[in-house]
């Protein structure tokens, strides 16, 4: 199972084995948002913040 | 040999919704794009790479720039789902309630001004508690319920001085006493597919705020109203949000055209996404007519 390493707290991550590009997880230690930029191999960054005319 | 139909599915972020999407568009073999709404680009001098999709499937986070490429797709022919005159109603609550109000679907009471001073003047003309809501914004974001003159003067200013100017599109809204819950139903094409309750303690009842979902029948009177609403703005993928109103009975809240069922498909045990995407194909067959 793919991991990768928070830019914020630097842990390790590890990647649930459906995990798309565009996806957000979550930080279980630090509870930061990250948003999945690639996945072989697995590079994140944070996500970006939520803009007023985001929803549904 | 029959060309095969080619989806695009605008999207910003990949959340369970769209996983599910995509996984109902894999399952019909269907031949499709991803394309993410921070990295195109639209040529207006070259529509041909659009023109290629048959359909576009538009699922944006933002509502400005869902509602861009969703007039550049139909401008260059594209059918799209939903179509940029139904997300124009469905994305602005005031747009919606002027299309609600002409088509005679109940509501609830609505009054709009452009200044600070008009909307203090309308808000008294209401009696409090009012609600006060952004005409562009969804989960739940930025609402107020104004409790007295004070309150009213305060956030207006705030307003005013702190917001966007749409922010001083004022929409103002009588608080309605509901039982602790509203109700979302999903209308795809002519039909009403789920209806589910949205329970909070919080006066806000949105998901996205903590509210609680519980399946709700479709009663005659809820399928009714639902699709004379869809009808109204133009149809295609929608939640339609239902306020049990202690005088008045069911009225139309709002329609939202890029909704997020990440509680709804598993409550109901409906394939949501697969119901979209059905939706979406048989838009694709057909001729596109602006």
């Amino acid at each position: 199972m793919a991991s990768v390493t928070c830019p914020e707290c630097a842990a390790e991550i590890t990647l649930e084995a459906d995990t798309e590009v565009g996806e957000i997880i979550v930080c279980s230690d630090c509870g930061v948002d990250l948003e999945v930029t690639a996945l072989e191999p697995v590079t994140v960054q944070l996500a970006p913040m939520e803009q007023e005319d985001w929803g549904e | 040999m029959e060309r095969q139909l080619k989806i695009g599915m605008l999207y910003s972020r990949m959340r369970v919704e769209e996983k599910w999407i995509l996984s109902a568009m894999e399952k019909r073999e269907i031949d499709y794009d991803r394309l993410d709404d921070r990295t195109i680009h639209f040529d207006l001098n070259n529509p041909a790479p659009w023109q290629e999709y048959d359909v576009v499937l538009e699922r944006s986070l933002s509502y400005t720039s869902g509602l861009y490429a969703l007039r550049l797709l139909n401008s260059f022919g594209v059918p799209t789902v939903n179509m940029a005159s139904v997300a124009e109603i469905c994305g602005d609550k005031l747009m919606t309630s002027a299309v609600l109000a002409r088509e005679g679907i109940p509501q609830p009471h609505n009054a709009t001004a452009f200044t600070s001073e008009a909307a203090l003047e309308a808000i008294e003309a209401f009696g409090y508690p009012v609600v006060l809501k952004p005409v562009i914004g969804s989960w739940g974001r930025l609402l107020a319920k104004i409790n007295d003159r004070d309150a009213a003067e305060a956030v207006l200013e705030h307003k005013s001085t702190l917001g966007s100017v749409q922010h001083s599109i004022f929409y103002i809204q009588e608080y309605i006493e509901k039982p602790g819950r509203d109700i979302r139903a999903v209308v795809i094409g002519d039909r009403v597919l789920t209806a589910m309750y949205r329970k909070s303690q919080h006066w806000i009842t949105n998901t996205a705020r903590g509210g609680e979902g519980e399946l709700c029948a479709v009663t005659a009177e809820i399928e009714d109203l639902c699709l004379r609403a869809a009808k109204s703005v133009g149809g295609g993928v929608l939640a339609v949000d239902l306020v049990e109103h202690p005088e008045r009975g069911l009225i139309v809240n709002e329609i939202n055209h890029t909704m997020e069922f990440h509680t709804m498909q598993p409550l109901s045990g409906i394939d949501i996404a697969g119901e979209i995407v059905n939706y979406v194909l048989s838009v694709a067959s057909k001729e596109y007519v602006s």
